[in-house]
């Protein structure tokens, strides 16, 4: 074979997985459409009932706990799939002089809102992570590369990086869920293994004051979707319009 | 034809062999950081892209900003720029390398790079950089060799380097508006959501890249006996002495338009690079210095432009080069992260085996360069003796 | 031409023949070291020795083909436990729970007596365990 013929026979093949691959793409994409809608998971968090327990990390603890999320000395490396953040720079965009006082020292919970338009899942180069059927946003850590796209475009500073090897830094690990790898990202997935048992989130679960409510949206008779019908309720840097699926009601 | 490279005096090899050590060093601590994990740079949760991709943001631009030699070259049939379009060329080549290994040592799980191949997310534009950066590489590669073997050979450029050549003008372009467009795109970092960032970033590449190209230029001639017309580093420095004025315009427009407005959620990175908070002004010097380089190079180029002086052109390329590395690299990405989503001030600074990493790729850049020039040199300086 | 030049340039030819092929050879030794050295300390028979202590009922799939393609199936369980959604796997010998951990390693719980016999052998080291948890192995009775 000549040296044109080669090139002839290269590109054909390189046009062929080419086309092969994009058809492979179209071919997804279509399918996932055809899958109706199921549920759609949500979370209202109630700033009046977690407040009334001062210094309270149950939910948070047992989170970190049952997912083997790590806890690192350096601040810089540390991880976190739910925190509290006062109030003021959570709702900076609806502080005004006035509400000020009234929400001085107010903590408020803050995870991974599962937004509806996520830039997280738009710009991730290789769908590591994706927009579930029912809503939650779903990481695959076999998958990421670690290029920490989706932390730059989250605009609620809910996901983190493993900057290390986590497991020497698990207090307590959990057999019954893996820990991740150094090198990925990672956040709140809405507890999906509890959800896939038929369990409510761990930090909803777990909270004495039963300050967090989740549940599905396209139920009119669950509980979240009948208290966000019947208390006002705000939400975390509502004009971005990445329709995030975590409320806060006061 | 790469035989070439392998001949030469004992200034050269010296060289080489320093490039070289700096690459070991520079690999040395990239597989520390493979072990240790990126936790070993002075990145963290806050601050998540830090020196790499300052870096990559910057040479991109250099890559990029061969355009400026290769349009008048082929396009308008400025023969002046014979000499100086190759050495462009092969800039470009060197800067797409290291943009590319930028990008490879910023990432957390490496071995699974290929994963951008396997499952496409074309809505991504990390996945397009990658696309249009490995474009780029191949053109100019095939452009750049070929039409110096044609050189070599004393025959006359294929014909069919003209059709690449078109193409690698706008990709060129792409290049760079698609590394802008990673940033600006971004709904959540409100320092970097701004239409004008692509325009910013080529007016920016158009002044640093060939800034860097002059100086390499004269350092070709000076130690290779790589001859360019005395012309064409004149006009190229006229074009860096424009697309300066536009970038210190585009940069005021930018102040404007956030302080007029006076939104904190726009001024506050501007108010923390310029300014700063108490405790933490460690972009402070970046900004300013930046802000007096540049003008400092332009009001030199400005008054040398009639004339050749190598030294205040030298000086200030090396100004521009400066400013826009300050401003492009570390001010921009740095500060598009402070304040963070929860209006907290992170502190970042790179941390030794960070710096080592970036120098190891620096040398590797420089290696490939030095490389590629010492062929053409070979080929065109036939007459003098190398170095 | 001159046949002395011709002399020359063949004798030249020649010794760079020679030189090449010397090459090769080291070359092949070089790479066929391990294998000699295998067949001169009389280790070409060795066959990693698999304990499973905790056997209870059938593998997921058959011995045989789980030894050739047990990667195969825990890549097809990752994908469709973390990217599908499905949770349970159906084959001839009954439905599984896809887990790695509570699945697989509750039989072969052992890993340093099961995976790791043919994985140290072979030179592989899967990452698996970077994240992937191994049960405590409880004292046999």
């Amino acid at each position: 074979m000549n040296r044109r013929d080669f090139l002839k026979f290269a590109g054909v093949l390189a046009f062929g997985i080419a086309a092969h691959q994009s058809v492979n793409l179209i071919s997804q994409s279509r399918a996932r459409d055809e899958k109706k809608s199921t549920k759609a998971w949500a979370m209202a968090i109630s700033f009046s009932a977690c407040a009334r327990r001062e210094g309270c990390r149950d939910c948070i603890d047992i989170c970190h706990l049952i997912h083997n999320v790590p806890e690192f000395d350096n601040p810089k490396d540390g991880l976190r799939w739910i925190w509290a953040s006062p109030y003021e720079s959570v709702f900076a965009d609806q502080t005004n002089p006035f509400n000020r006082g009234m929400l001085k020292n107010l903590s408020v919970l803050c995870l991974c809102n599962h937004c509806d338009n996520p830039p997280c899942v738009k710009v991730c180069p290789t769908k590591a992570t994706w927009k579930r059927e029912d809503g939650i946003v779903m990481m695959d850590y076999h998958r990421c590369i670690g290029c920490r796209y989706c932390m730059a475009a989250c605009p609620y500073g809910a996901r983190s990086f493993n900057w290390r090897d986590p497991r020497p830094f698990i207090k307590n690990i959990n057999k019954d869920y893996p820990n991740r790898m150094k090198g990925v990202v990672e956040k709140c997935n809405f507890c999906e293994e509890r959800l896939s048992q038929g369990l409510i989130p761990a930090c909803v679960d777990i909270c004495p004051e039963k300050a967090l409510i989740f549940g599905d949206l396209n139920d009119p008779d669950s509980e979240v979707s009948k208290v966000l019908r019947a208390r006002f309720s705000i939400q975390r840097r509502p004009y971005l319009a990445t329709g995030p699926r975590v409320f806060y009601i006061f | 034809m790469i035989e070439k490279a392998l001949k030469g005096g004992s200034r050269y090899w010296l060289w080489i062999g320093f490039l070289f050590v700096l690459i070991i060093v520079g690999f040395l601590s990239y597989l520390k950081q493979l072990a240790h994990g990126l936790g070993i740079t002075g990145m963290g949760r806050d601050v998540s892209w830090g020196l790499y991709i300052a870096n990559f943001t910057f040479f991109v631009g250099v890559a990029a900003s061969a355009v400026v030699v290769v349009l008048p070259y082929y396009i308008h049939d400025y023969k002046r720029f014979k000499g100086i379009t190759i050495l462009g060329e092969f800039l470009a080549i060197s800067a797409v390398i290291m943009t590319i290994l930028f990008i490879f040592v910023d990432l957390g799980a490496p071995s699974r790079v290929l994963n951008i191949i396997l499952y496409p997310s074309p809505s991504s534009l990390l996945f397009w950089d990658m696309v249009v950066l490995t474009g780029y590489l191949i053109l100019n590669i095939i452009i750049g060799w070929w039409s110096l073997d044609a050189e070599d050979k004393e025959m006359e450029q294929p014909r069919w380097i003209r059709p690449l050549v078109y193409i690698s003008i706008p990709w060129a372009i792409s290049i760079h508006t698609v590394t802008a467009f990673i940033y600006s795109g971004l709904i959540a970092r409100s320092f970097w959501h701004t239409a004008l960032l692509a325009p910013r970033f080529l007016a920016s590449a158009f002044a640093s890249g060939p800034s860097l190209l002059i100086i390499l230029s004269l350092i070709a001639k000076r130690w290779a006996g790589l001859e360019v017309e005395r012309d064409a580093i004149k006009k190229v420095s006229v074009i860096i002495a424009y697309a300066l004025a536009i970038h210190i315009f585009f940069v005021l427009v930018e102040i404007f338009t956030v302080f007029y407005g006076d939104m904190p959620a726009h001024t506050d990175h501007f108010r923390f690079l310029f300014l700063g908070v108490t405790g933490k002004r460690f972009l402070v010097p970046w900004a300013w210095g930046s802000v007096i380089c540049a003008l400092i190079a332009f009001i030199t180029l400005l008054k040398n432009s009639d004339r050749l002086n190598e030294k205040p052109l030298v000086f200030a390329c090396i100004l521009t080069i400066l400013s826009i590395w300050a401003e492009k690299g570390i001010g921009l990405v740095i500060a598009g992260f402070i304040p963070t989503p929860l209006d907290e001030i992170p502190r970042y600074y790179p941390t030794l085996f960070e710096v080592l990493i970036c120098i190891g790729i620096y040398a590797t850049g420089f290696l490939v360069l030095t490389v590629l020039y010492k062929i053409a040199a070979s080929i065109r300086g036939k007459n003098r003796p190398f170095s | 031409m001159n046949p002395l030049i011709l002399k020359e340039r063949l004798k030249k030819r020649n010794s760079f023949m020679v030189k090449i092929i010397i090459g090769l050879i080291c070359l092949l030794i070089i790479l066929f070291s391990p294998v000699g050295y295998n067949v001169i300390t009389g280790r070409t028979g060795y066959i990693p020795l698999l304990k499973t202590p905790q056997y209870q009922g059938d593998c997921v799939e058959g011995t045989i083909y789980m030894r050739k393609r047990h990667m195969e199936v825990l890549e097809r369980w990752r994908n469709a436990y973390v990217r599908d959604g499905i949770k349970r796997y159906v084959s001839i010998n009954g439905i599984y729970n896809i887990s790695l951990t509570g699945t697989c390693l509750k039989c072969h719980s052992n890993k340093a007596e099961f995976c790791d016999r043919c994985h140290d052998y072979g030179g592989i080291k899967p990452g698996c365990w970077d994240c992937h948890h191994i049960p405590e192995i409880k004292a046999e009775k």
